[in-house]
């Protein structure tokens, strides 16, 4: 054996070893074993390798798209079945619906990045600690989240908007402060369930401080159910961007958001379905693909290695 | 308990159920009740049933149905006047009077006898309360104070008496239009709260003659309107009116075409062409009083170069318009006064011409274009053609921002003069010229805290002169002078005004085959249910 | 056992620890309902739509409008307009709609039964398919079967539900005639069964009415079918999701050691200990539901509380708005509330000791 292939049998070997010598080596061997875990499942890495293709389609949509996004001829090319000119047919101001999905992926993929981003850690904090110092805590921070539950949604959206102006920026705070109750309730449901578990006494037993409980040994086993939770809303957050448009809080016209366009859609249904259907199928497939990702991560993530 | 929780057997259960009431009920019956005319439309525009008070188009309808009035317009010619209450009426010489004689033997539905007392209180009332449609009277000289001594009653007759001479079809015209619907005062003063005229109480509930009354108003839900026996007219030819209310226009095409409504009055122009070779099916269709247009607000310094006004005209694609976005709804129209009204003008001079504008903006300082907004409501037809403005208009350099909000949200802005671009509409409060005149081309006092709120006022056009012929054109007694006037007024409102007018609306109905003698009245309280006839 | 214990002081402490939890529970609920009214009534003074605008219509005068709104009171300080508001809905009284001219709780007791029969059956729907199809797809893990639930329930949560609305009354309704159109009853129903609850279904059975009431199925079947698909895709994501957690468990690696049967473990052990954090996931999902969705109400034609709040809000109709909240935030409340219940009654680790 030469020194390279010892060299790479030789990392394999350090990051997979029983005994790790270092907290450093034990962390990146859990992340590689992770890693490992997820390539195995084929469906995780086909959702990856979309939501990669998706993310690579946002970034080339100007080389790729054939025609303007918002430019149509409304005697010409409105209202156009899909044909081998225009593949997904054309909307009702006679633009190229393919064109304008590619440019609205960069929208779309922006508000449901962002709003995961934002909702599901606050929910995860918010559920574990209510869950794990339950009292007064619990109560408070139950309340609290109850009233953001209770609201209609659409009254805090149009607040916000009220107070920030329309635009797809402001609809994603917005769909993000009404996201994140129900991560919290999860997280708080599983947190009651194993608070009083063994692993959790003996770790309180060696002196660790409530913090530290919740988010190095509560929180990761939670993590795995708001995961799957977020990958489901995928699919909600974009229609409920959508629902925003109808009231004018959301995209501002021409903007090729997905959600704006299946609004826009809606008067031709029943003559012309491709309108709303091209961006639907499109949110179908991103949301299948963060769903499938999901779930690999959920997997790879899971500590107590499901088998 | 427990076997319950066997997901298996819930399962089962469910299914059992549910196959077992689908079972029992029979293919739902898709025909309406051979006595009922069955009207889908979206209402939830109604706020209130009292005449006096209502003025959304919907609830028009209902009173035009439920409610008689002194005087109604032939449907067939507006321009001729029908005796409905009264028998007939003259006018003094002077103008300032017009006297009319009550018919005989009337009754309201509530049995109680419709007399010149009625119709006196009634006008009385309109003006008392001073709710939204009340400037229709009060615009001839009637307020609080002076109203039971202007309009009064004496025997068979009353006497109605304006301020000024007034050209005597405005007046006349104005008394067609439901504020000045007749209601029964025994009726009413026998419900009133606090001295409210009964207004509290006829918010949600009927005291007219009309051929039809009214029994239930379920707001956003239905409105039942009943065949009144004791009309004293030609009895309704159905039993029961009932309009539904649902939103969306796809919904409603599917009802009208299975059969479970009789009308629908809110269909797309995709969904008009679709059933166009429905055999079930037919069309029929009016020019309304409203047009559809652009303003551009005058505080903004671009928008207030006389050149740019003229140039944004050139920048909307009217023709492609007219095909696609507003095909059997609407007609392009290009001037303030809606066809069929006296004076109105068919001269439509603008065409989508870039080149031009890009001349006249350069003229105006503005070779490179300017940046702009337009407040927008998210609702069809509005959404369609401001976008098509917008990619247009693009071509000249003007960029367009559009904010989209609800109906609610864009009109306040409007009314606070705020807005840069906006986008609505406005239609005819009672069939005379001067309706639109008066909003359009009239604007005595452009300050920020004027009373008056024209549209002109709301675009902060400044317009001495051409108020001044407005107020002259509301006096011309002759008919063929009259239309001269306005002939002119319109000729300069095309070229220098703030307003670019799209269309003029249509308002289509598509019903079963099997009904006769629907028409669409050229306002909505024109649209007449009880004549309708069902096979 | 140290300590004093005199007879009685047992029960005593008992029951003095029921009146504090009482007592503390009062107050929680109280407050939640105050910071909702308060946080909505303050909404809803900052939204740009004028409701005096809703009531008297473009046409009127300044006038009239300046005069409107003094007699709403909407002039005040914000401060004084809650204060008098709480007062009243303390004497039980929640205003008047400016649409409608009702009282607002008159209003709400017409809409909400109409969203109440809708969310109900769907929940029905979604729970009583989607909990079974979840544990199928946690036991036949990465099958056709779990590959399958998971794209079907995917399906119905990402197409925008006016799509699917309007394509299922086309196919039902309209081509196949399987069930009744949009709008909760015929109209030759219509004014045959008198209101006595508002749920046509019990207000009908009541009164005899069977034609009646079929019919008011027939009505409620595709719309109540649309909503428990969507809520079905997420309450079988999560049932597997859950399920997955429990049979990784050692309990179920000893409970097969010790013989018992597959079934009885999936049923009766694992889903069971499911159930816990299953319920609130349920719940959430009826409380969603009892909420209304405009979109299914504008679609079939569904006088509900979904149509009811959004028109009042675009209109800028506080009382009704306002009224709306106390109602949706109640369910939700309500239903937390009872999941917690539930959660000590079936896992004795939540027990708080």
């Amino acid at each position: 054996m030469n020194t390279n292939t010892m060299a790479a049998t030789g990392w394999r070997d350090w990051l997979m070893s029983d005994a790790p010598q270092s907290r450093r080596q034990a962390t990146l061997g859990r992340w590689y074993a992770g890693w490992r875990t997820f390539a195995r499942n084929r469906l995780a890495v086909s959702g990856l390798v979309i939501v990669l293709l998706l993310v690579l389609l946002a970034i080339f949509a100007p080389v790729l798209a054939p025609f303007p996004p918002f430019e149509g001829d409304l005697v010409k090319t409105r209202l156009l079945p899909p044909s081998t000119v225009h593949w997904l047919g054309t909307d009702d101001q006679g633009r190229d619906i393919y064109s304008r999905l590619l440019y609205g992926s960069r929208i779309t993929l922006m508000v449901v990045i962002l709003v995961a981003i934002l909702a599901a850690p606050i929910g995860l904090i918010v559920g574990t600690v209510a869950g794990y110092a339950g009292g007064w805590v619990d109560a408070v921070l139950m309340r609290v989240t109850d009233i953001f539950l209770a609201f209609p949604r659409l009254i805090l959206a149009l607040a916000f908007v009220a107070a920030l102006g329309p635009g797809i920026e402001n609809a994603v705070i917005a769909i993000a402060i009404t996201s994140w109750p129900p991560y919290a309730r999860i997280a708080r449901a599983e947190t009651l369930s194993i608070r009083r578990a063994d692993f959790i006494a003996s770790v309180q037993l060696m002196g660790a401080s409530p913090w530290r409980i919740v988010t190095r040994h509560i929180m990761p086993l939670c993590v795995s159910s708001v995961i799957v939770r977020v990958t489901l809303d995928m699919a909600g957050i974009i229609l409920t961007a959508a629902g925003l448009g109808f009231l004018g809080l959301g995209a501002q016209p021409p903007m090729p958001e997905w959600g704006a366009m299946i609004a826009a859609g809606r008067q031709y249904v029943l003559d012309h379905w491709w309108v709303a259907a091209a961006p639907g199928a499109a949110i179908f497939l991103v949301s299948l693909a963060f769903n499938l990702l999901g779930d690999g991560l959920r997997d790879a993530l899971d500590p107590k290695g499901v088998k | 308990m427990r076997i319950l929780q066997r997901p298996s057997l819930r399962l089962s259960l469910v299914c059992a159920l549910s196959l077992a009431m689908l079972a029992t009920m029979a293919p739902a019956q898709a025909a309406t009740p051979k006595d009922t005319l069955v009207v889908v439309t979206a209402m939830d525009d109604i706020v209130t049933l009292d005449p006096a008070e209502s003025f959304e188009i919907s609830a028009g309808e209902i009173m035009g149905n439920a409610y008689d009035r002194l005087v109604r317009y032939d449907v067939a010619d507006p321009s001729k006047l029908l005796p409905d209450v009264a028998k007939s009426w003259t006018v003094s010489a002077d103008g300032k009077t017009i006297t009319f004689e009550i018919k005989d033997g009337l009754k309201f539905a509530s049995g109680n006898p419709l007399t010149a007392e009625d119709v006196a209180f009634s006008l009385q009332r309109a003006v008392i309360l001073g709710k939204t449609p009340a400037f229709i009277l009060t615009q001839f000289g009637l307020n609080k104070a002076n109203v039971a001594e202007k309009v009064r009653a004496s025997g068979k007759t009353v006497v109605f008496e304006i301020d000024k001479s007034y050209a005597p079809t405005l007046v006349l015209n104005c008394l067609t239009a439901n504020v000045a619907s007749i209601v029964d005062k025994k009726l009413l003063m026998s419900k009133e709260q606090n001295g409210d005229m009964g207004y509290a109480w006829l918010k949600t509930n009927y005291a007219g003659s009309g051929p039809m009354k009214i029994r239930e108003w379920r707001a956003n839900e239905i409105v039942t309107l009943e065949k009144n026996d004791s009309y004293w007219g030609a009895k309704s030819k159905v039993n029961r009116v009932i309009y539904r209310h649902v939103k969306e226009a796809a919904t409603q095409r599917l009802l009208l075409e299975k059969g479970d409504a009789d009308i629908a009055r809110n269909l797309t122009p995709q969904d008009l062409d679709a059933v166009a070779s429905n055999k079930d099916i037919k069309r029929t269709s009016t020019s309304k009083g409203y047009v559809i247009y652009l303003s551009l607000n005058q505080k903004h310094p671009a928008l207030s170069k006389p050149e740019v006004r003229e140039a944004m005209k050139y920048l909307l694609d009217y023709s492609a318009i007219g095909q696609t976005l507003i095909k059997n709804i609407g007609t392009i129209h290009q001037n303030f006064l809606p066809v069929g009204l006296l004076g109105a003008s068919t001269d439509n001079p603008y065409k989508l011409d870039v080149e031009r504008a890009k001349q006249l903006l350069a003229k105006a300082g503005y070779p490179n274009g300017f940046k702009v907004t337009i407040d927008m409501r998210t609702v069809q037809p509005y959404q369609g053609i401001t976008e098509s403005f917008q990619q247009t208009a693009k071509r000249a350099g003007i960029e367009i921002e559009i904010i989209p909000g609800d109906g609610k949200q864009t009109l306040a802005k409007y009314r606070a003069r705020t807005h840069d671009i906006y986008i609505g509409q406005w239609g005819a409060d009672y069939w005379d010229p001067h309706t639109n005149a008066d909003t359009f081309a009239r604007n005595p006092n452009n300050a920020d805290d004027a009373k008056d709120k024209p549209l002109a006022w709301r675009n902060s056009w400044d317009i001495p002169e051409m108020t001044k012929k407005s107020d002259t054109a509301m006096f011309e007694r002759d008919a063929a002078k009259r239309r001269v006037m306005y002939q002119d007024i319109q000729a300069d409102f095309r070229k220098t005004s703030p307003f670019i007018v799209v269309h003029q609306i249509n308002e289509v109905a598509a019903f079963r085959s099997n009904l006769e003698e629907l028409k669409l009245g050229p306002t909505s309280d024109a649209t007449y249910m009880y004549k309708v006839n069902k096979r | 056992m140290t300590g004093a214990s005199s007879p009685g002081s047992g029960l005593g402490k008992r029951l003095g620890n029921q009146a504090s939890i009482l007592s503390r529970f009062a107050a929680t609920v109280l407050l939640t309902y105050l910071g909702l009214l308060a946080v909505t009534f303050f909404i809803g003074r900052v939204i740009p739509i004028d409701p005096v605008l809703s009531i008297v219509g473009d046409r009127a005068s300044e006038e009239l409008v300046r005069q409107v709104r003094e007699d709403l009171g909407l002039n005040k300080p914000l401060w004084d307009q809650f204060l008098i508001y709480i007062q009243k809905v303390l004497q039980g009284d929640f205003g008047t709609s400016i649409l409608t001219s009702n009282p607002v709780m008159q209003d709400i007791r017409r809409a909400f039964p109409a969203t109440f029969e809708l969310a109900t059956l769907g929940i029905l729907i979604g729970a009583g398919l989607g909990i079974p199809l979840g544990v199928w797809a946690a036991v036949k893990r990465g099958g056709w079967v779990d590959q399958s639930v998971r794209v079907m329930g995917l399906l119905g949560y990402s197409m925008p539900i006016f799509w699917l609305g309007l394509m299922a009354l086309v196919v039902f309704y309209a081509k196949l005639d399987w069930v009744g159109g949009p709008g909760r009853i015929d109209i030759a129903f219509e004014y045959s069964v008198p209101r006595v609850s508002g749920l046509l279904l019990l207000d009908a059975a009541l009164a005899g009415e069977w034609e009646a009431m079929g019919n008011a199925f027939s009505h409620l079947v595709l719309p109540a079918s649309l909503l428990g698909y969507f809520s079905l895709a997420y309450i079988s994501r999560m049932t597997r999701s859950f399920m997955l957690n429990e049979l990784s468990q050692e309990y179920v690696i000893t409970a097969r050691a010790k013989g018992i049967s597959e079934r009885r473990i999936i049923w009766n052990h694992a889903l069971r200990n499911a159930m816990v954090p299953l319920l609130t996931v349920v719940a959430l999902s009826y409380a969603h539901l009892l909420e209304g969705s405009v979109l299914t109400e504008t679609v079939f034609a569904w006088p509900g509380l979904g149509l009811y709040i959004t028109n009042s809000l675009q209109n800028a109709d506080m009382n009704a708005v306002l009224g709306g909240t106390v109602i949706v935030g109640s369910i939700f409340i309500g239903l937390n509330l009872f999941t917690d219940f539930l959660y000590r009654v079936l896992d004795p680790r939540t027990r708080a000791e």
